[in-house]
Protein backbone atom coordinates (compact mmCIF):
# COMPACT_ATOMS: atom_id res chain seq x y z
CA UNK A 1 0.00 0.00 0.00
CA UNK A 2 2.96 2.42 0.85
CA UNK A 3 4.29 1.67 -2.15
CA UNK A 4 1.68 2.27 -4.21
CA UNK A 5 1.25 5.59 -2.70
CA UNK A 6 4.87 6.50 -3.23
CA UNK A 7 4.79 5.09 -6.64
CA UNK A 8 2.13 7.49 -7.78
CA UNK A 9 3.14 10.39 -5.53
CA UNK A 10 6.32 10.39 -7.01
CA UNK A 11 4.62 10.15 -10.55
CA UNK A 12 2.83 13.38 -9.70
CA UNK A 13 6.37 15.27 -8.33
CA UNK A 14 7.60 14.20 -11.66
CA UNK A 15 5.26 15.69 -13.76
CA UNK A 16 4.84 19.07 -11.27
CA UNK A 17 8.50 19.36 -12.07
CA UNK A 18 8.33 18.86 -15.54
CA UNK A 19 5.83 21.24 -16.13
CA UNK A 20 7.31 23.92 -13.73
CA UNK A 21 10.83 23.36 -15.85
CA UNK A 22 9.42 24.11 -18.88
CA UNK A 23 10.25 20.29 -20.29
CA UNK A 24 6.78 19.82 -21.23
CA UNK A 25 6.75 22.78 -23.71
CA UNK A 26 8.26 21.74 -27.00
CA UNK A 27 9.52 25.08 -28.11
CA UNK A 28 11.79 25.28 -25.21
CA UNK A 29 12.83 21.87 -25.59
CA UNK A 30 12.99 22.08 -29.23
CA UNK A 31 15.04 25.83 -28.30
CA UNK A 32 16.94 23.39 -26.20
CA UNK A 33 18.53 22.13 -28.77
CA UNK A 34 18.66 24.79 -31.73
CA UNK A 35 22.17 25.49 -31.26
CA UNK A 36 22.64 27.51 -34.57
CA UNK A 37 19.50 29.75 -33.89
CA UNK A 38 18.18 31.55 -30.54
CA UNK A 39 19.74 28.88 -28.01
CA UNK A 40 17.08 28.63 -24.66
CA UNK A 41 19.70 27.12 -22.68
CA UNK A 42 17.28 26.29 -19.80
CA UNK A 43 17.09 22.85 -20.20
CA UNK A 44 21.30 22.36 -18.37
CA UNK A 45 20.10 24.37 -15.47
CA UNK A 46 16.77 21.71 -15.37
CA UNK A 47 19.56 18.71 -16.04
CA UNK A 48 21.73 20.19 -13.37
CA UNK A 49 19.45 20.81 -10.41
CA UNK A 50 17.94 17.14 -11.34
CA UNK A 51 21.58 15.58 -11.24
CA UNK A 52 22.44 17.26 -8.41
CA UNK A 53 19.74 15.94 -6.20
CA UNK A 54 20.17 12.51 -7.48
CA UNK A 55 24.06 12.60 -6.83
CA UNK A 56 22.61 12.91 -3.23
CA UNK A 57 20.42 10.60 -3.70
CA UNK A 58 23.20 7.92 -4.86
CA UNK A 59 25.47 8.77 -1.79
CA UNK A 60 22.91 7.65 0.48
CA UNK A 61 21.73 4.58 -1.21
CA UNK A 62 25.67 3.30 -1.14
CA UNK A 63 24.84 3.39 2.81
CA UNK A 64 21.53 2.10 2.35
CA UNK A 65 21.31 -2.10 2.84
CA UNK A 66 17.68 -1.99 1.13
CA UNK A 67 15.25 0.73 -0.05
CA UNK A 68 12.61 1.87 2.58
CA UNK A 69 9.68 0.44 1.07
CA UNK A 70 11.10 -2.64 -1.01
CA UNK A 71 12.97 -5.88 -0.18
CA UNK A 72 16.10 -4.96 -2.76
CA UNK A 73 17.58 -2.55 -4.80
CA UNK A 74 17.49 -3.25 -8.83
CA UNK A 75 19.95 -1.36 -10.51
CA UNK A 76 21.66 -1.17 -13.58
CA UNK A 77 24.67 -3.39 -13.51
CA UNK A 78 26.10 -2.90 -17.31
CA UNK A 79 28.95 -0.91 -17.58
CA UNK A 80 30.23 -1.76 -21.85
CA UNK A 81 29.04 0.65 -24.22
CA UNK A 82 27.98 -1.32 -27.17
CA UNK A 83 26.52 -0.02 -30.79
CA UNK A 84 23.07 -1.01 -29.50
CA UNK A 85 23.36 1.71 -26.89
CA UNK A 86 24.86 4.14 -29.36
CA UNK A 87 22.11 3.70 -31.70
CA UNK A 88 19.25 3.71 -29.86
CA UNK A 89 20.29 7.13 -27.76
CA UNK A 90 21.09 8.22 -31.66
CA UNK A 91 17.12 7.30 -32.97
CA UNK A 92 16.05 8.86 -29.61
CA UNK A 93 17.57 11.73 -29.82
CA UNK A 94 16.47 12.62 -33.46
CA UNK A 95 13.00 11.60 -32.89
CA UNK A 96 13.37 14.47 -29.63
CA UNK A 97 14.25 16.95 -32.43
CA UNK A 98 11.60 16.15 -34.31
CA UNK A 99 8.80 16.69 -31.66
CA UNK A 100 10.87 18.63 -28.87
CA UNK A 101 9.10 16.05 -27.18
CA UNK A 102 10.24 12.68 -24.62
CA UNK A 103 8.64 10.20 -22.86
CA UNK A 104 7.76 12.06 -19.42
CA UNK A 105 6.77 15.27 -20.96
CA UNK A 106 4.61 13.21 -23.45
CA UNK A 107 2.62 11.78 -20.51
CA UNK A 108 2.69 14.94 -18.62
CA UNK A 109 0.77 16.74 -21.62
CA UNK A 110 -1.75 14.37 -21.84
CA UNK A 111 -3.23 16.86 -18.83
CA UNK A 112 -2.98 20.09 -21.67
CA UNK A 113 -3.00 19.07 -24.74
CA UNK A 114 -4.39 15.48 -24.70
CA UNK A 115 -4.59 14.82 -28.58
CA UNK A 116 -1.34 15.49 -29.53
CA UNK A 117 0.34 14.06 -26.90
CA UNK A 118 -1.71 10.54 -27.62
CA UNK A 119 -0.80 10.73 -31.43
CA UNK A 120 2.92 10.75 -29.92
CA UNK A 121 2.19 8.06 -27.25
CA UNK A 122 0.94 5.77 -30.20
CA UNK A 123 4.14 6.31 -32.02
CA UNK A 124 6.34 6.01 -29.06
CA UNK A 125 4.21 1.99 -28.28
CA UNK A 126 4.53 1.28 -31.47
CA UNK A 127 8.30 1.92 -31.52
CA UNK A 128 8.70 0.30 -27.79
CA UNK A 129 6.29 -2.66 -30.04
CA UNK A 130 8.42 -2.70 -33.11
CA UNK A 131 11.79 -3.58 -30.40
CA UNK A 132 10.31 -5.72 -28.39
CA UNK A 133 9.23 -7.88 -31.27
CA UNK A 134 12.59 -8.27 -32.66
CA UNK A 135 14.08 -8.58 -29.17
CA UNK A 136 12.27 -11.30 -28.92
CA UNK A 137 12.27 -13.04 -32.17
CA UNK A 138 16.96 -12.74 -31.50
CA UNK A 139 16.32 -14.92 -28.04
CA UNK A 140 14.40 -17.36 -30.02
CA UNK A 141 17.18 -17.48 -32.37
CA UNK A 142 20.19 -17.58 -30.13
CA UNK B 1 3.68 32.36 -20.94
CA UNK B 2 6.51 30.85 -18.68
CA UNK B 3 6.16 30.46 -14.77
CA UNK B 4 8.88 33.05 -14.22
CA UNK B 5 9.37 35.81 -12.09
CA UNK B 6 10.50 38.94 -13.27
CA UNK B 7 14.04 38.07 -11.67
CA UNK B 8 14.62 34.79 -13.67
CA UNK B 9 16.78 35.93 -16.73
CA UNK B 10 19.94 34.84 -18.16
CA UNK B 11 22.11 38.00 -19.86
CA UNK B 12 22.23 37.27 -23.91
CA UNK B 13 19.55 34.72 -23.33
CA UNK B 14 16.00 36.09 -23.73
CA UNK B 15 14.04 32.98 -23.70
CA UNK B 16 16.04 31.22 -20.98
CA UNK B 17 14.02 31.30 -17.81
CA UNK B 18 16.77 29.46 -15.22
CA UNK B 19 14.55 29.59 -12.11
CA UNK B 20 12.02 28.04 -13.70
CA UNK B 21 14.22 25.41 -14.98
CA UNK B 22 16.36 25.11 -11.38
CA UNK B 23 13.10 24.84 -9.50
CA UNK B 24 11.87 21.80 -11.62
CA UNK B 25 15.15 20.26 -12.14
CA UNK B 26 14.48 19.82 -8.44
CA UNK B 27 11.36 18.53 -8.33
CA UNK B 28 12.72 15.92 -10.68
CA UNK B 29 15.47 14.99 -9.15
CA UNK B 30 13.76 15.00 -5.54
CA UNK B 31 10.91 12.47 -7.59
CA UNK B 32 13.83 10.09 -9.27
CA UNK B 33 15.55 10.10 -5.72
CA UNK B 34 12.40 9.04 -3.55
CA UNK B 35 11.37 6.40 -6.29
CA UNK B 36 15.52 5.00 -6.05
CA UNK B 37 15.75 5.67 -1.96
CA UNK B 38 11.65 4.12 -1.50
CA UNK B 39 11.26 1.74 -4.22
CA UNK B 40 14.70 0.92 -4.77
CA UNK B 41 14.26 1.57 -8.74
CA UNK B 42 15.63 3.66 -11.19
CA UNK B 43 12.90 6.72 -12.21
CA UNK B 44 13.42 5.71 -16.25
CA UNK B 45 10.19 6.55 -17.76
CA UNK B 46 10.87 5.14 -20.85
CA UNK B 47 11.44 1.82 -19.27
CA UNK B 48 8.45 2.64 -16.58
CA UNK B 49 5.98 3.29 -19.60
CA UNK B 50 6.66 -0.08 -21.67
CA UNK B 51 6.50 -1.70 -18.08
CA UNK B 52 2.93 0.08 -17.50
CA UNK B 53 1.89 -0.96 -20.85
CA UNK B 54 2.99 -4.62 -20.93
CA UNK B 55 5.58 -3.93 -23.59
CA UNK B 56 8.34 -5.21 -21.54
CA UNK B 57 9.03 -8.49 -20.03
CA UNK B 58 11.68 -7.47 -17.13
CA UNK B 59 11.40 -4.11 -14.99
CA UNK B 60 9.98 -2.78 -11.94
CA UNK B 61 6.35 -4.30 -10.20
CA UNK B 62 4.08 -3.15 -13.05
CA UNK B 63 1.34 -1.73 -10.46
CA UNK B 64 3.93 0.57 -9.31
CA UNK B 65 4.95 1.51 -13.05
CA UNK B 66 1.24 2.20 -14.05
CA UNK B 67 1.03 4.05 -10.90
CA UNK B 68 4.10 6.41 -11.71
CA UNK B 69 2.62 7.02 -15.63
CA UNK B 70 -0.54 7.98 -14.15
CA UNK B 71 1.03 10.32 -11.76
CA UNK B 72 3.04 12.38 -14.64
CA UNK B 73 -0.56 13.87 -16.16
CA UNK B 74 -1.45 14.56 -12.96
CA UNK B 75 1.49 16.43 -11.85
CA UNK B 76 1.31 18.35 -14.44
CA UNK B 77 -2.16 19.16 -14.89
CA UNK B 78 -1.83 20.08 -10.94
CA UNK B 79 0.72 23.31 -12.08
CA UNK B 80 -1.25 23.52 -15.01
CA UNK B 81 -4.08 24.75 -13.03
CA UNK B 82 -2.45 26.29 -10.38
CA UNK B 83 -0.32 28.64 -12.81
CA UNK B 84 -1.96 28.45 -15.94
CA UNK B 85 1.00 28.10 -17.37
CA UNK B 86 0.78 27.06 -21.32
CA UNK B 87 2.54 25.22 -23.65
CA UNK B 88 3.99 26.78 -26.83
CA UNK B 89 3.27 25.19 -30.59
CA UNK B 90 3.42 21.08 -30.81
CA UNK B 91 4.35 19.78 -34.53
CA UNK B 92 1.93 18.49 -36.79
CA UNK B 93 0.92 15.26 -36.36
CA UNK B 94 2.60 13.40 -38.86
CA UNK B 95 5.80 14.39 -37.35
CA UNK B 96 4.63 14.00 -33.85
CA UNK B 97 4.18 10.30 -34.77
CA UNK B 98 7.71 9.35 -36.68
CA UNK B 99 8.80 11.34 -33.68
CA UNK B 100 7.41 8.94 -31.48
CA UNK B 101 7.75 5.64 -33.23
CA UNK B 102 11.53 7.17 -33.42
CA UNK B 103 11.80 7.58 -29.24
CA UNK B 104 9.72 4.52 -28.71
CA UNK B 105 12.48 2.04 -31.01
CA UNK B 106 15.62 4.56 -29.40
CA UNK B 107 14.90 4.30 -25.84
CA UNK B 108 14.74 0.69 -25.66
CA UNK B 109 17.06 -0.21 -28.05
CA UNK B 110 19.19 2.43 -26.22
CA UNK B 111 17.97 1.31 -22.38
CA UNK B 112 16.68 4.44 -21.46
CA UNK B 113 16.00 8.57 -22.25
CA UNK B 114 16.69 11.61 -20.45
CA UNK B 115 15.03 10.49 -17.35
CA UNK B 116 16.77 7.14 -16.93
CA UNK B 117 20.24 8.43 -18.36
CA UNK B 118 19.80 11.47 -18.12
CA UNK B 119 19.08 12.64 -14.55
CA UNK B 120 19.48 9.22 -13.10
CA UNK B 121 22.32 7.55 -14.76
CA UNK B 122 24.82 11.29 -15.26
CA UNK B 123 23.72 11.26 -10.88
CA UNK B 124 25.25 7.66 -10.69
CA UNK B 125 28.25 8.89 -12.95
CA UNK B 126 27.87 5.91 -15.36
CA UNK B 127 29.67 6.09 -18.19
CA UNK B 128 26.56 4.42 -20.49
CA UNK B 129 24.55 7.21 -19.63
CA UNK B 130 26.76 10.05 -19.85
CA UNK B 131 27.58 8.45 -23.61
CA UNK B 132 24.12 7.85 -24.05
CA UNK B 133 23.09 11.44 -23.28
CA UNK B 134 25.87 13.02 -25.11
CA UNK B 135 24.32 11.11 -28.33
CA UNK B 136 20.88 11.68 -27.89
CA UNK B 137 21.54 15.63 -27.64
CA UNK B 138 24.28 15.83 -30.46
CA UNK B 139 21.45 13.80 -32.79
CA UNK B 140 18.72 16.35 -30.91
CA UNK B 141 20.29 19.33 -32.13
CA UNK B 142 21.41 18.24 -35.72
CA UNK B 143 17.79 17.18 -36.44
CA UNK B 144 16.58 20.45 -35.40
CA UNK B 145 19.39 22.28 -37.62
CA UNK B 146 18.47 20.47 -40.62
CA UNK B 147 14.46 20.65 -39.91
CA UNK B 148 15.18 24.29 -39.38
CA UNK B 149 16.94 24.63 -42.69
CA UNK B 150 14.13 22.46 -44.52
CA UNK B 151 12.02 25.19 -43.02
CA UNK B 152 9.90 21.94 -42.04
CA UNK B 153 8.38 20.49 -38.82
CA UNK B 154 8.38 22.40 -35.12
Amino acid sequence: MMRAVLALLTGILFGAGLAVSGMTNPVRVRGFLDVGGRWDPTLVFVMAAAVAVMMLAWRMQRRLLRPLLAEKFVLPTRKDIDLRLVAGAALFGVGWGIAGICPGPAFAMLALLPADATIFLVGLFAGMAVFRLFSSRGRHSR
Amino acid sequence: MTLAPAWSTLPGFPGADPAAGLAGGALIGLAAALVLIGLGRIAGVSGLAARAFGLADDGPPRGMAVLFILGLPLGAGLVYALTGLGLGAVADWPYLLVAGVLVGLGTRLGSGCTSGHGVCGIGRLSARSIVATIVFICTGMVTVAVLDMLKVAG
